[in-house]
């Protein structure tokens, strides 16, 4: 994977595979470069044994192929920077994620492009489930959530209608530059 | 800055939009993008923002964009299905965001499938 947003998209993709509501997805960077995140979900959580399992590339419930390799490849770029990723779920309540990369790590990939992957999950699934952005650093925080966004359009609006779907795009563009801009991007 | 005022504009304006498209029957095409590991790490997200380019650089009002997990042909991805009115399905494979400007202007708008990007065409290669 070349960045830590794609890393993102592809681990939120495993929340929505498991049928999730809400998709939670915290990000904050410290002042010596320590970037903390925090994905949550209500989807359908993991047993004890399956959370084991997923650390290695063998542990997939996919039928298309032997291996997953999303939680792994994760967790070994995070690792690489000193960092670490931890797992905690709960069958039939959701998972947590939290993943630690140290930025400032030779070994560290680069941010990459946070707003587009939100946009990317947003606009493909309009009607739900929500999501929510929360991103921190030095430089201030922000907060973007689609419960939010939907209270002001109304439920019978997709968030995939052109003029949405641009305005969606350039909020999280905006919040993405206040944050993290200058900092890691 | 993003308000939440023009937000309310946009509801009005896309609200009216719904009510009109209503009447007028134009159907639908459907592009379904591979988004599993496999997919994010070849590229489908550029590529998911492509067709997002496209369709609102011509204005494209039916045409919508999905996204599905992995079908298990990790090495021909990114994959992408257009589904067009006529109920046929397209596969293409080893897609990138030169491909999608020709799959949108050549099949979505104009009706003739871009054959030397499908899997047919990747089949024969092997
Ligand atoms: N948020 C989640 N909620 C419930 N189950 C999860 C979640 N994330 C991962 N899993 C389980 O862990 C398995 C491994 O996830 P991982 O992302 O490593 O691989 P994958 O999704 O199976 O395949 P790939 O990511 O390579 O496309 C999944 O198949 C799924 O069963
Ligand atoms: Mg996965």
């Amino acid at each position: 994977m070349r960045d830590i947003s794609l890393h993102l998209l592809d681990l939120m993709e495993n929340s929505l595979r498991a049928g999730a509501t809400h998709v939670e997805c915290d990000m904050r960077l410290s002042e010596e470069g320590r970037l903390d995140i925090c994905l949550r979900d209500d989807g359908c959580g993991m047993d004890p044994e399956l959370q084991q399992s997923v650390l290695s590339p063998f542990g997939t419930t996919r039928t298309t192929r032997k291996v997953g390799l999303g939680i792994p490849l994760t967790a070994a770029n995070a690792e690489k920077t000193g960092g670490a990723l931890h797992i905690h779920s709960v069958p039939g309540q959701g998972t947590t994620l939290n993943v630690h990369f140290n930025t400032r790590h030779m070994d560290c990939l680069p941010l990459g492009d946070v707003a587009q992957t939100l946009w990317t999950l947003v606009i493909t699934h309009p009607l739900s489930p929500e999501f929510t952005l929360t991103m921190a650093s030095p430089q201030g925080e922000s907060r973007f959530s689609t419960e939010e966004i939907r209270s002001v359009l109304g439920a019978e609006i997709p968030l995939n209608e052109p003029e949405v779907s641009a305005y969606l795009r350039d909020l999280l563009v905006e919040q993405a530059q206040t944050i993290f801009g200058g900092l890691l991007l | 800055m993003k308000t939440l005022q023009e937000l309310e504009a946009i509801r009005q304006r896309t609200l009216e939009r719904i009510s009109l498209r209503k009447e007028d029957k134009e159907e639908a095409v459907r592009v379904v993008i591979g988004m599993a590991t496999c997919g994010i790490a070849a590229g489908a997200r550029p590529v998911l923002n492509a067709f997002m380019e496209e369709i609102e650089r011509r204005h494209l009002r039916n045409v919508t964009v999905a996204q599905t997990g992995c079908i298990g042909m990790c090495r021909l991805e990114p994959m992408v299905d257009v589904y067009t009115p006529d109920g046929q399905k397209v596969t293409y494979v080893l897609v990138n965001p030169e491909k999608v400007r020709m799959i949108v202007a050549d099949h979505i708008v104009n009706g003739h499938p871009v054959t030397e990007y499908t899997i047919g065409a990747a089949d024969k290669q092997d």
